[in-house]
């Protein structure tokens, strides 16, 4: 005779899975296995930012001086403090605090926002200074072309960084959801924690990104 | 990945590590090392992506099948920087013709 299935069931249990145990362990990996897409993603990026680098080194330091270092250092605090934010809403979660699961979530994306903020102002000055690679594109004369292979590299890496910080916003905003009608309980912390992997991954793209666009040659100014 | 929860203190002090980090890397940006600069500058964004993703990540505490997947997607990145700079970084090399 095949046992009740209802007996043990978890109501956080699917039925393929034996335990929690394991239903929690399988939802980590999974979201790892993507986050392994995620880095050769971003790794594409980095292997031609690297490449054209080592080719243009003066022309890659000259566009370099013309980030906004200010804001840049700024981002990075900003993002950095949102991963303590998201650990300790993960945490929060594993211990079944639910109020405290949102407040932490709250802060996460007031912090993602004040990221997104800033960028756009960045974006907003670049525009302004003619830095947007195309007809407009404006540079000291010397570096003019290889100063655009820069920008394009910039927008488009901090452009895709941009849009997986919107995207995990709006996966926080179902997660605070999801906390706030109960759906999320001690025992079932798992969406809460691979989304905290995810936000966590797009915060360590920014600390490769950071150093890599905005310092470069710093000690010649 | 057991039901392993860190006390908010480890939290706390990965946090004032990456700070410290940040701050590092700011300031060794403004010294001249030469070739240096980028490797001082990667070898600390290496090193704080390490942090958060041992702690922040929980795979310090996480099932050696995850560890198995974390190292796989570095290994992999090496072999796609290794590859593509194996071509476009020795194209100057050559000394013949």
């Amino acid at each position: 005779m095949l046992p009740d299935p209802a007996a043990h069931h978890h109501p956080a249990l699917a039925h393929h899975f034996a335990d929690l145990e394991q239903q929690k362990e399988a939802a980590s990996l999974g979201m790892w296995l993507f986050l392994v897409t995620e880095v050769l993603f971003f790794g594409g990026l980095f292997a031609v930012y690297s490449v054209y680098r080592s080719w243009y080194p003066e022309a890659f330091a000259a566009a370099s001086h013309e980030m906004v270092v200010w804001a840049g250092t700024t981002n990075t605090v900003v993002l950095i403090t949102s991963s303590l934010t998201m650990a300790l809403a993960v945490r929060a979660a594993q211990v079944g605090e639910r109020r405290v699961v949102m407040w932490f979530l709250a802060a996460t994306m007031l912090l993602g926002l004040a990221f997104l903020g800033i960028k756009a102002f960045e974006y907003y000055t670049e525009f302004a200074e003619h830095h947007v690679p195309g007809a407009g594109f404006e540079f000291e004369a010397t570096h003019v072309r290889h100063a655009q292979i820069f920008f394009s590299l910039y927008f488009v890496m901090t452009g895709l960084h941009a849009l997986h910080m919107i995207i995990g916003l709006g996966l926080m905003a179902v997660m605070f959801q999801w906390v706030w009608r109960g759906t999320i309980t001690r025992e079932y912390s798992s969406p809460i924690e691979i989304s905290g992997l995810y936000w966590h991954f797009v915060d360590i793209v920014w600390i490769f990104l950071f150093p890599l666009l905005y310092l470069i040659g710093r000690h010649a100014h | 990945m057991s039901d392993h929860i860190l006390p908010k203190r480890t939290y706390y002090t990965i946090y004032a590590i990456l700070l410290v980090c940040t701050y590092l890397t700011w300031q060794v940006a403004f010294f001249d090392l030469g070739a240096l600069n980028t490797v001082a500058a990667l070898a600390i964004a290496v090193f704080k992506a390490a942090i958060v993703v041992l702690f922040f990540m929980h795979v310090k505490y996480s099932t050696r099948l995850t560890w198995i997947v974390v190292v796989g997607s570095v290994f992999w990145l090496g072999i796609l920087l290794a590859l593509t700079f194996n071509d476009y970084l020795t194209r100057g090399w050559r000394t013949y013709g």
